[in-house]
């Protein structure tokens, strides 16, 4: 994937964002949100980074970044597509629709695709419970899911994608 | 603000604005009020374009002066969002869409009639439109963490305040002492509803006796029971009653600075939340010497990140540390050495939401609800196969009957009901058997579920239950931070044994050693999340042993569910319309046009597709 992550103006911003939390205590998980949030992702050039302004080991921040599900080492796709599997959701066969997302899109759960569009995710409860089942594209929420094919391929001709 | 007299003055101004919600006409300058649900749930479902929508139809119909738009928390009710309430005469409607609006608008407000058939089901009786809250899914339910959900705009402060908000502050900053707050705190018999059942008072009363001059309180909003949202809800839509709680809590103990850890998931909830501290301060409730004495009080968010152990008090102090959320040993316990190794209070949001009205009320009134050993309410979020999805809040001792067929109103499409879960994946299930016990702290644990935090799905006889504590075991695997063995090892062998087992690999050996590693983890790891872990399994084996059984000798799964013990077949029914041969992706269904088809069931992939595609109904899967 070619995407210029790490242009000079966003270096600029992370070095910005770094320098506002001078002062909190406990500052690597804010800087670490704003910058999964700027970069999409946090790679080790990312991580190198805060580890140089912030005197904190780069180890320790490997650690936390790679805890946390939140946070991501590789870039996601356009489409991040989140299939809710909560246990509302789950026992209305959420499960099938990860499988039909997956085949429809050819990606594997947790992966992104070849062309860089779709992320597709597992998800914790997204907290939708009574749309179950549920999943999101990117903020788009879908709801109430029957858990068939056909279902599955009119949200994916929404994004242009047969 | 600095006295008592200038919140009562606001109180007194802001009470006009919400009159009408509370049935009265008198003063009220509005002719109806409209609250449009905009919890996580009908945001998902266009409860905005319905807000716009409304008001373009107002200013249509010249009403825009006389009405009152306000978006509120959720009702609850989240199967029937996106949902609307019109007040005064609290009329609820259900299902909305946005063509709908200029309908409700023309015939219900210009004309005065509402319409029957879009309100919320149950809403009308023997002819007349009855208030919601008069609908069986609210008529047991008694609302005190959810008193303002749905009631006020969460995102101005003022509202809050007409429902007499900050003065329980006032009252305990003014006229009490820290210890007397305390002293109410441990009467009024509050447990915290986070899942541990702990004493809030009790847990005050450590720190406060600590000689410490930097003392914390923590909010814990890591809300990670797949299943359970009552915590985003009382952030998405009361925010205020869980500031005005932490100030309250500082007094009482001497802490000054305060952090509320919330889930990066729930972006509503942290806008909101972030919304209503800064009003506060700038109306100085929260900041240096509220209401004029020498008591300061600020609040700080702090963002979780996806892992489901920080719920664990000792995990989430290490997260907001900087540091990968792992759980520490206890003790020393947070009250006495928490955040940066000093005095902590850390309380989860429901908990924090029952304390103004606490020290409002008093202890003797919050006593007078609940059971002997369980005060008050308890929110819980329903889900599953149950025909009203959404966030209900009882008093303790109510039964599960009570719960999930009166105010769930029973099981959808004519199933039957087979086993409700309570407590997620540190809880249990409980079977038609254990319907009738009064649910509180001690009578869940004795059945070996548990309140936890609140989560309640009900199953119904299409779930597999070998199915069910596998995929929580699959949650748990995940979720286990691995500092511990028991919980990392153990978890992952359990999960296996499982899989095996629902694979048809299984034999009855397996079942003895999945008890005995279950028991092993149970009182050997670190944290609650490891010794609640194997909860779902031991509770499954307990009351559905027989379907561990099938798995493992008949080599069946009763419900239909484990895919790898099932095999599909075309019933006599079968009018070889074709549809099933042509859609089968890998050719495992022969038969002439017009005849009986058959599946080759060593070819046959159980991908489902000969099922969904029939429109006769003649494939059976056994």
């Amino acid at each position: 994937m070619t995407k210029d992550l790490l242009c000079e103006g966003k270096i600029q911003k992370l070095e910005e964002i770094i320098e506002n939390h001078k002062n909190t205590k406990g500052k690597l998980m804010p800087i670490l949100h704003e910058a999964q949030k700027l970069f999409g992702c946090i790679p080790m050039e990312v991580q190198k980074k805060i580890a140089d302004k912030t005197n904190i080991p780069l180890a320790e921040i490997y650690g936390v970044v790679t805890f946390y599900s939140h946070f991501s080492i590789e870039p996601k796709g356009d489409y991040i597509i989140s299939v809710c599997m909560g246990t509302a959701c789950y026992v209305k066969n959420a499960g099938k629709i990860l499988e039909h997302i997956s085949k429809e899109a050819n990606v594997e759960t947790g992966k992104t695709s070849e062309d860089g569009k779709f992320t597709l995710e597992a998800t914790r409860c997204i907290g939708a419970c009574g749309l179950a089942p549920v999943i999101t594209v990117n903020e788009e929420v879908y709801g109430r899911l029957k858990g068939d094919l056909q279902e599955v391929k009119d949200i994916f001709a929404k994004y242009e994608v047969v | 603000m600095k006295t008592l007299a200038q919140l009562e003055k606001i109180s007194d101004e802001t009470k006009k604005m919400v009159e009408l919600r509370l049935g009265s006409t008198k003063e009220a300058d509005k002719k109806y009020h409209i609250m449009i649900c905009q919890g996580t749930g009908c945001l998902s479902s266009q409860s905005i374009e319905i807000e716009k929508t409304f008001k373009k139809e107002l200013e249509k119909h010249n009403l825009q002066e006389d009405t009152m738009l306000v978006k509120t928390g959720c009702f609850g009710i989240c199967e029937a969002g996106p949902v609307i309430i019109i007040y005064p005469e609290g009329i609820f409607y259900s299902h909305i869409t946005t063509e709908q609006v200029s309908d409700i608008v023309e015939k219900h407000l210009v004309n005065g009639n509402p319409i029957e058939d879009m309100l919320l089901h149950g809403s009308v009786v023997d002819g007349e439109i009855i208030p919601f809250n008069q609908v069986s899914f609210y008529k047991k339910q008694k609302r005190l963490a959810l008193r303002l959900c749905g009631l006020i705009n969460p995102e101005n402060i003022m509202e809050y305040i007409a429902f007499d908000g900050y003065k329980a502050l006032a009252k305990a900053v003014l006229t009490m002492k820290p210890e007397e707050v305390i002293k109410e705190m441990i009467d009024s018999g509050l447990r915290g509803r986070g899942g541990g059942g702990f004493s809030t008072g009790v847990k005050w009363s450590f720190t406060a006796k600590t000689e410490d001059n930097q003392k914390y309180i923590v909010c814990n909003g890591d809300e990670g029971d797949p299943g359970a949202f009552m915590d985003r809800s009382i952030l998405e839509g009361d925010p205020n009653s869980v500031i005005e709680a932490m100030a309250i809590a500082g007094f009482a103990t001497g802490a000054n600075h305060g952090y509320v850890y919330v889930r990066a998931e729930y972006p509503t909830a942290v806008n909101r939340l972030s919304k209503a501290i800064e009003q506060a301060r700038d109306l100085g409730l929260l900041g240096k010497s509220i209401f004029g004495t020498n008591f300061d009080f600020d609040i700080e968010i702090r963002l979780g990140a996806g892992a489901f152990v920080c719920g664990e008090e000792t995990a989430l102090l290490n997260s907001i540390e900087g540091f990968r959320g792992m759980p520490n040993p206890r003790p020393p316990y947070p009250a006495v050495k928490g955040l940066w190794g000093k005095p902590t209070v850390i309380n989860n949001v429901e908990t924090f939401a029952n304390v103004p009205q606490i020290i409002l009320n008093g202890s003797s009134w919050f006593k007078s609800i609940g059971t002997d050993t369980s005060k008050g309410t308890k929110v819980f979020a329903l889900g599953g196969k149950v025909k009203n999805t959404g966030l209900i809040e009882v008093p303790m001792g109510t039964t599960l009957r009570e719960v999930i067929f009166e105010v769930g109103g029973g099981i959808p499409g004519d199933k039957k009901f087979k086993a409700v879960q309570t407590g997620g994946p540190s809880g249990g299930c409980l079977t038609e058997k254990e319907l009738d016990v009064p649910v509180d702290f001690d009578s869940l644990t004795k059945l070996g579920a548990m309140m936890g935090s609140g989560g309640m799905i009900v199953m119904d006889e299409s779930n597999c239950m070998v199915d069910i504590a596998k995929f929580f075991l699959d949650f748990t695997v995940e979720e286990s931070c691995g500092k511990c063995a028991p919980c990392r090892i153990g978890t992952k062998r359990m999960l296996e044994i499982l899989e095996k087992i629902s694979d048809g690999k299984g034999t009855l050996e397996d079942l003895e050693k999945l008890e005995e590693i279950a028991h092993n983890v149970k009182i050997s790891s670190l944290c609650g999340l490891g010794q609640t872990a194997p909860n779902p399994i031991l509770s499954t084996l307990e009351h559905f042993r027989d379907e561990y059984i099938a798995h493992i000798v008949d080599k069946r799964c009763p419900s239909g569910t484990c895919k790898n013990l099932l095999s599909y077949y075309i019933l006599d029914n079968c009018v070889g319309c074709t549809l099933c041969a042509k859609n089968c992706p890998v050719n495992a269904i022969s038969g002439e046009r017009k005849e009986l088809h058959h599946i080759d069931t060593s070819i046959c992939i159980k991908c489902n597709v000969c099922l969904e595609k029939c429109p006769f109904k003649a494939i059976e899967v056994r």
